[in-house]
Formats: structure tokens, sequence, C-alpha cells
């Protein structure tokens, strides 16, 4: 079932010389096994939006249901909804901390209350869909490379067995391979286990191959929600807020400038290859 | 709520006792402790309190901000009082049951308030008002003496300016890993005290190593520009003392022999 903000206002400094609006009237929707894209730069609102999902923080004004509740409701139970909505912050590899890499995953289930052996099935599960080799689980984590800790803290996560998985910027610091992978994991994420999937970047490449909508926030505030098309035919607008269209868009104009009768909707390599190819045959 | 803390923090604007030299605002400050604790009488902390007064109002800090920052220690401050309330003996002025208090406890407790109050406030207009650099140079150049007894003052005053700049740091550390750990699904506030301080492993370990890690960037980003210790270092700003040093001083000395003098007058108060 789907996650709902509605009108969440929050502010921090209340009260100081300098009140900052982090987020500012924010309404958004989040459907049963949808991947989302949100972008925007560095400090538009994008990871205090996050964190309005699973109750880290509270709106300093609105609303934000789960599954038809309001999850700030006094008896609502928050531990619960982390393991329904589950994040993973920017960097999460700073979170692991035990002395394998197996007990790190089991973490997350274990402060759920399970059963050991649930725990364990769990653990084990979400450290095969990151596709993690078996050798590596009883390591300590801090042996592994970059790109293997950020598969062990994303499993960390998904051993909770969440309905929507939030990542924050999981592709940050990682070269042009582990980017790669970790997106490619993510696609298959959904696939495999029919969760929804937000992706927090400020990259359009990043988003514009998978999602099925996307929202543009600038400084505390949504400015576009729609399907990813939609979204980069107002280039104008995207790099006026220091954003950019997916780099193939660009070149499918520049192309279409040049007197070619290319699609300038193409937002994939794939979609750009069949683009051009037509043009060819014609 | 780790950002709600201000005591020993600096606030940003401009005044004279922003523009003041480090070392009169040190010395200034030791005095004025000193003397809190010499005095008898409640005139003595009236002196106090006027200076005091004076000192908030020409810092362009507002008061809400150095209250602010009080509430950490009103705790201390209650316990402390209520000790003194009932603990005194002396001539009785009421009771409740076993517990008596009297009129001395009173006179002990209200002045133990007072003091504390004030050594807190005076003390934070220190650091309100000295960027943390400004500080250690202040502490440097007062303790510079000391070199002669081989004691390593720069490398002391080095030390304590970086542990300064990374409080904030580690601040946002915790607040950030704290919260990664909660969305899987942590619990930090709840259980008993041996279930919350295994669960502050959680929290410790990663901070810890990650404190480690930021030393350790941070001692070869400085090897690499050849920092080698206080010998032959030069500063940028050289703290020089200006005219309004000098006429400071001479106003905080004023101020504290004047708050000694009256406040150990034998008057019954």
């Amino acid at each position: 079932m789907s996650l709902i903000l509605d009108h969440v206002t929050y502010e921090y400094g209340i009260g100081s010389a300098l009140p900052v609006k982090a987020l500012d009237d924010v309404s958004l929707q989040i459907e049963e096994g949808q991947f989302v894209g949100l972008i925007g730069h560095t400090g538009s609102g994008k990871s205090t939006l996050v964190q309005m999902f699973n109750g880290l923080l509270k709106p300093t004004a609105g609303n934000v249901y789960f599954q038809g509740k309001d999850i700030h409701d006094p008896e609502y139970d928050r531990r619960a909804l982390r393991g329904k909505v589950g994040l993973v912050f920017q960097y999460p590899e700073h979170q692991l901390f035990e002395v394998t890499v197996f007990k790190d995953v089991c973490y997350g289930p274990k402060n759920l209350g399970l059963s050991q052996k649930e725990v364990e099935l769990r653990a084990f599960e979400a450290l095969k869909m990151v596709g993690l080799q078996d050798e590596y689980f009883y390591v300590s984590p801090f042996d592994l490379s970059g790109g293997q800790k950020r598969r062990v803290a994303i499993a960390g996560v998904l051993a909770m067995k969440p309905d929507i998985l939030v990542l924050d910027e999981p592709t940050a610091g990682l070269d042009p391979k582990g980017r790669e992978e970790i997106l490619n994991l993510v696609a298959s994420l959904r696939e495999k286990m029919g969760i929804a999937i937000v992706l927090v970047s400020h990259s359009m490449d990043d988003v514009a191959e998978y999602a099925d909508k996307i929202i543009v926030m600038n400084h505390g505030k949504k400015v576009f929600d729609a399907e990813p098309k939609e979204v980069f035919a107002h280039v104008e607008d995207l790099e006026a807020i220091g954003l950019a269209a997916p780099q193939v868009t660009y070149i499918m104009k520049a192309l279409k400038d040049a007197g070619y009768p290319v699609r300038t909707d193409a937002i994939t390599i794939e979609e750009a290859k069949e683009s051009i190819l037509e043009m060819l045959h014609r | 709520m780790l950002r709600d803390i201000t005591l020993g923090q600096y606030y940003q604007t401009d005044s004279i006792l922003h523009k003041l030299d480090p070392r009169i605002k040190l010395i200034g400050t030791f005095w004025f402790i000193v003397a809190l604790f010499l005095v008898k009488n409640f005139i003595g902390y009236a002196v106090a309190l006027l200076f005091l007064a004076a000192c908030i109002k020409l810092s362009h800090v507002p008061f809400k901000f150095i209250v602010k920052g009080m509430k950490s220690i009103l705790i201390l401050l209650l316990i402390t009082m209520v000790f003194n309330l009932v603990l005194t003996p002396g001539r009785e002025l009421a009771h409740l049951g076993p517990i008596k208090v009297t009129y001395e406890g009173l006179t002990i407790a209200a002045k133990m308030a007072i003091r504390l109050t004030m050594l807190i406030i005076g003390s934070s207009i220190l650091t309100l008002t000295t960027t943390p650099s400004n500080l250690t140079d202040g502490m440097e150049k007062l303790f510079a003496p000391l070199k002669v007894f081989k004691v390593p003052v720069h490398e002391v005053a080095m030390m304590m300016s970086i542990a300064l700049r990374f409080i904030p740091i580690l601040l946002e550390e915790t607040d950030k890993i704290m919260k990664a750990q909660m969305a899987r699904a942590a619990d930090f506030e709840s259980g008993n005290l041996i279930q919350r301080a295994k669960s502050l492993g959680a929290l410790l370990e990663p901070l810890f190593l990650s404190a480690f890690q930021r030393a350790l960037d941070l001692a070869m980003a400085m090897e690499a520009r050849c920092y080698r210790g206080g010998e032959g270092r030069t500063k940028m700003k050289p703290l020089v003392y200006a005219h309004r040093d000098y006429a400071a001083r001479a106003i905080i000395y004023l101020f504290v022999i004047a708050t000694v003098v009256l406040g150990r007058m034998n008057i019954g108060l």
C-alpha cells in the first residue's frame, strides 16, 4: 500500500536567528511497486524529505500516512514502520559495526524482534540478493572494498523486508563500474522482490532508465512530479535550477538541430539507438 | 537534539567584546571567577551582577541565547540548592516531617545558586564572544613563559584548537549514525540500563572508527603541509594589545577589586 505526504513542511532552528525551511508544503504519493526518482541539487531538501518517509523526522506542519495510517499518531509503531520503509542513508558503509558481515546484516531484523532462525534466514537471503559471494559472509565488514561495503549496508536494510526501499545517493563516491553495479542491483530488486523503490540522486542519468515517475525538488519545494518524458521536456526549467536532462537527450537535440529527423524525447540510450536506426532505414 | 547544546559555543556578531584581545578576556574571566569565590555578602554579588550585566549588554549576544545554554546545568543547580537548603544546621525556619529548612541553609543555597549561575554565564560570555582559534591563540601567548620549563605550550594549544574544532563535526556524525541505525529499527531510548548500554555499541563503534579515520586524515594533511610544531612558527594575525585592551583591563581590575572589597565587608548579610 502507498505512502502519502500531505502538505508537509519542515523547519529547523525555529526560534533562532535563522530558521530554515527545509521542506515547504510538499505533497506526494508513492504507490506499491513504483520506481520513483527523487532529484534535486545539494541542499534542495531531498535528504530531509526521505527522513519524513520513515518518521525519523516529524513534520512541523502536515501529515504523513503509510497504509492509510498517520505515522505520527501516538499509538503508531514507528519502529515497525522503519522495517516497512527501509531507508539506506548516504555513504551507508559508515553504519557498519559488527564483527562479521553476516552479523551486521542481522542487526536490522533482530531489532524488529524476529526469531533467531528467521533473522538468520533473512540475512542470508538479503546477502544473496545483493550478490555478495559466500566467502565474504564471515569476514569483517571493514576488510571489504567500498562497493562491497555498500552492498552489505543495503543488505542490512533489505533484510528487514521493506515494502518501500529508499536509497539516498547510493552511487555517491563510487567509480563508474561500482555505480553501474549498484544501479543494476536496485533495478533487479524491484523486479525480484516487487518492492517500491525511491532512488535519490542529483543525476538524471541515474534514474532516467528505470523510473516510473520523477520528483524534482528545489529549495524545499516540489517543482515537478511526473513521468520522466514529461519532466525532461522542461530542459530549460531543469537547467535553471542547476539540473540537467540525461546526456543522451542533449545528443538527440543536437542531431535534430543539425537537420536529422530524430525523436528528441528519447531519454535512454536504447530509445536513442532505435530512433537513430529508424531514421537511417527510412 | 544534540545541536541544542550552546555551552561553549561561539555567537557570531559584532561587538566591543568580540574585538577585545582574547588574553584580556581570559584574564578577566579568571579574576571574575576568583572574585566570586572570595565574596561573602550580597553587596559583593550585586557589584558582580552589575559587571556581568554590563558585559552581556556590551556583547550584543541575545540574553535568550545565553539562558538557553544554562538549561543543561539547571538540574545540577537545583540539586545543589536542595542539598544546601535541607542539610545546613542552624535556626529553623520551617519543617516538613524530619526535613528542616534553616535560615543559614536558605542563605547558603541562595549564595551558591547566584555564584554558580554567574560563574557559568561569565565563562560562557568568554566563549560566546571569542572564536575557538582566538581562544587558543590567547592561551598560547599567555602561557608562553612556561616554555622555559620545557612545557610544550604550542603543541597543547594546537591540540586544544583541534579538539574544539572536532566537537561540532563529531556531534553531526553522531546524529547521522544514530539516524542510520534507527532506520535499521534500533532503539536508543527504551529498555533498561544494560540493554541501552548494549545498543550504544552500534552508535559508538562506527563513531570511534570515523573519529580515528578523521584524525589520521588530518595528521596526513598537516604533514603534507610540513607541520613540525611551534618552533620558528609565525602567525598570520599576531595578537597585539590595542588601546581599548588596556582600558578594558583597567576596568576589569577596578570591578574585581570593588567586588572583593565590598563583598568581604562585615555587614551581616
